[in-house]
């Protein structure tokens, strides 16, 4: 028999308000095998574990219950309290009586009553509980960092200078990400390109970083210390380690008329590319779709052009396989699409840019070298229409995002500002809902742009754009004023909600990470753990995690890489020791178990058993790693007979838990 | 919330409470010009108890009903129904139509939205 201590937390008022502690603990009292049981304000202050251990002394207790918040807040603690007074820790369990008890209910009397049911079932479990003892796994030493933009370079960056390799895999022929296309950030108006190079170049050199452009991730395996990442490096047709860059096949290349994707198709590039001038790796890449010697065989123009033989025209995808402790998500963000939003005319008019591709209109290395014209028919123009929250804070569906993106506020009000600067004979209005400008000098910004370049900010949105004679008909509201506006503007710019990238949901899904209904990342605590995903080691970095500025985008990078460092730094892991166990003589080699288990930890082995008369038996068995398995308990439900349990959360044990609420 | 806030929102199903503000309603309606209040403003003023002001205002009979607000708020506030709602509020409270059943057949549009044609047929000889 157990000699068990009961311990009840008021949690001040939180539990105490709703759930008549003294109750619980005088009900409890008289649970078999309970010898001790008393209730305290804060069981998880100092005094209250101090309680807990001079009783376990005092009484020799064998099993501790303790009745408060969800395990995952406080479940640790009262195991680590427990284990210094010489308690297994695995001999404590939590009865959650705030989040399932107090929290959720109103009434006193019901909050009180489930609250001794699962006080209850703890003590039964309790009963049944067997020490166990925790393995421990080794930690492989290197770093993979998903997506190359600056979220991933900076913390690639970042743990690459406490000295571990890092692998950056980015699916793109360069890394720099949305960055690259950006032509001023806000709010000190510093060249994207300029600051964002120096870093690229940063991880081009370091000796720890191993940049995998081109690729992309097919396949995860493993767990926290010891993953197996598939990687996929697509085909680019040209070899990366001869090619120098030089950018005569870019310029020979007889396909003229791809639409290049760095400036969002205002303009074409050859079927072979560098993406941009600084691109990293510098390397130029084919494009299957247009190549007319990958798609009829007959071309052959870069090859004849390249000077070190870096065409290779018969290259295929290759599969790495490599090793990882710890993986960083930072596949970033997209612009959503346009295509639902017609009473803007964005598919109407080429006049209707999103604020990407205004960045790019902007840009030196833009379509127009810099200077801002209409891309209908390359003329100046006058008038300008900001519109603010295209597809953001929306509650209709499938049409728009019901967050705030964040970032559009001051990526309108820099672009309003940089049009007035450099075209003062142009009228400026930005259409905003709220103009949101929390962080440092940034509404300081805003009213710059009104107060210093006259730009006319309109309370209110545009209802509609009509394209008429060159022009665009511009309908809009100007709450504060009480009027319907009607400007014949030259060219509208829609500050596009954003989105996580496209192969954010799959990448999730490969991990085991969790992802909110929007497809961004979920971090294992809203506010005390937001770079770490729930999954153990997996981390987050940068707007896969939500809508981020570049600032905070770093600052995240450069938290996820702490994480990381902390995890790397450790030569061995503390395993979970509530896995499943099989029982050999009860397994009957079905290999049901073996084909649900979601991480692989289950295999066969043929095994001797003694048989009567002096005679060996050879069966087949299941056998379980500990150290893979993440004790989800799939098997133990699919065993047809009984040979599968979990340590800690056996089948026995559950059963006296609903015994104990069911009697 | 008060009565007739109640019965409006009732009829027309829709949760003022939702409107951001945006204006976008007003911005996309092509009659603006005929209305004293204006979409935007209709779902304030059900919000905040005015309905007495709106029910006695010409401009719920100058709504088109031509679905722009609705098909354009982001927040699924829909003014055009609550419009509707105010306009079938004042029909109930006086207790009398304006239109009678038998002259309805005549002059239907069968390629009118249902409730367009509702809420022109209410507006009717108004």
């Amino acid at each position: 028999m157990q000699k068990i201590g009961v311990f009840v937390c008021w949690c001040g008022s939180n539990i105490a308000a709703t759930v008549d502690v003294q109750a619980v603990s005088d009900a409890l009292a008289r649970e078999p095998g309970v010898v001790f049981s008393t209730n305290y304000q804060y069981m998880c202050s100092q005094a209250g574990q101090d309680m807990i251990q001079e009783k376990i002394r005092e009484l020799g207790l064998t099993g501790v219950v303790v009745c408060s918040c969800s395990p995952r807040m406080h479940e640790a603690t009262f195991r680590k309290a427990c284990e210094k007074a010489g308690l297994n820790p695995y001999m404590v369990e939590i009865a959650n009586i705030r989040e399932q008890c107090s929290w959720i209910h109103k009434d006193k009397l019901s909050g009180t009553e489930k609250a001794v049911l699962l006080g209850k079932a703890a003590v039964a479990k309790v009963h049944l509980n067997t020490p166990l003892t925790a393995g421990e796994s080794p930690v492989t030493k290197r770093a993979l960092v998903i997506g190359g933009g600056i979220a991933g370079i900076q913390t690639a960056l970042d743990i690459a200078e406490a000295g571990f390799p890092v692998d950056i895999v980015e699916k793109k022929p360069t890394i720099g990400g949305k960055m690259t296309q950006i032509d001023k950030t806000f709010p000190t108006l510093d060249c994207a390109a300029c600051i964002l190079t120096p870093k690229m170049v940063d991880a081009a050199q370091n000796e720890n970083i191993n940049i995998l452009s081109y690729s992309e991730v097919e396949a995860v395996k493993g767990f926290v210390g010891n993953f197996t990442v598939t990687i996929r490096r697509k085909a680019r047709f040209v070899d990366e380690t001869k090619c120098t860059g030089c950018g005569l096949c870019t310029e020979k290349c007889p396909q003229k008329k791809v639409p290049n994707e760095f400036n969002l198709g205002l303009d074409t590039r050859r079927a072979i590319y560098i993406p941009f001038a600084q691109a990293v790796p510098k390397a130029a890449a084919i494009d299957p779709n247009y190549c007319t010697m990958l798609k009829t065989g007959k071309c052959g123009v870069c090859s004849k052009v390249c000077t070190v033989g870096a065409i290779d025209y018969q290259q295929k995808d290759e599969l790495l396989e490599r090793e990882y402790g710890a993986i960083v998500a930072a596949t970033g963000f997209e612009p959503i699409s346009m295509d639902k939003f017609d009473e803007f005319a964005y598919s109407q008019s080429p006049d209707v840019v999103t604020s990407l591709e205004f960045e790019r209109l902007m840009n030196a290395a833009g379509p127009t070298g810099g200077t801002l014209l209409r891309p209908s028919d390359g003329t100046h123009p006058h008038t300008l229409v900001f519109v603010q929250c295209v597809g953001s804070r929306c509650d209709g569906g499938e049409k728009g995002k019901p967050y705030c993106s964040k970032i559009c506020c001051m990526y309108t009000a820099k672009h309003a500002m940089l049009t007035r600067e450099k075209y003062p004979d142009t009228e400026v209005y930005v259409f905003y809902i709220d103009v949101r400008t929390p962080g440092k000098n940034f509404d300081e910004f805003y009213r710059r742009a009104v107060e210093e370049y006259g730009v006319h900010y309109v309370k209110g949105m545009v209802g509609k754009v009509v394209p008429e004679n060159g022009k665009l008909k511009v309908q809009a509201s100007d709450l504060l004023g009480g009027q319907q506006l009607h400007i014949d503007a030259d060219m509208v710019v829609l500050a596009a909600a954003v989105e996580p990238d496209k192969s954010a949901r799959p990448l999730a899904t490969m991990l085991t990470a969790s992802m909110d209904t929007n497809d961004f990342f979920t971090e294992a605590h809203p506010k005390l753990r937001p770079v770490e995903s729930p999954t153990a080691g997996v981390f987050l970095s940068g707007a896969c995690q939500g809508p981020k500025d570049i600032p905070e985008t770093v600052a995240q990078a450069g938290a996820a890489a702490a994480k990381v460092i902390g995890l790397l730094s450790k030569d061995r892991l503390t395993c979970n020791p509530c896995v499943a166990r099989s029982d050999e003589l009860m397994c009957n080699g079905c290999s049901a178990c073996e084909k649900v288990c979601p991480y692989g930890a289950i295999t066969y082995i043929d095994k001797e058993f003694r048989g009567p008369n002096r005679t060996t038996l050879l069966r087949r068995v299941a056998q379980v790693n500990p150290a893979v398995c993440q004790g989800c308990g799939a098997c133990t439900v699919a065993c047809p007979s009984g040979a599968m349990d979990l340590q800690g959360f056996s089948n026995a044990q559950i059963m006296a838990e609903v015994d104990a609420i069911c009697k | 919330m008060n009565h007739m806030t109640e019965i409006v929102t009732r009829i027309s199903g829709v949760n003022p409470r939702k409107c951001m503000k945006c204006g976008k309603c007003t911005a996309a309606c092509p009659a603006y010009d005929e209305m004293d209040y204006h979409p935007h403003q209709f779902v304030d003023m059900v919000e905040t108890g005015r309905l007495e002001e709106l029910m006695n205002s010409r401009g719920i009979y100058m709504c088109l009903s031509c679905f722009a607000c609705l098909e354009r708020c982001p927040r699924s506030v829909e003014p055009a129904k609550l419009i509707e709602a105010v306009r079938l509020a004042v029909v109930r409270q006086q207790g009398r139509n304006h239109l009678k059943p038998e002259q309805i057949p005549a002059l239907l549009d069968p390629d009118l939205p249902q409730q367009a044609i509702t809420s022109a047929f209410r507006k009717y000889r108004k």
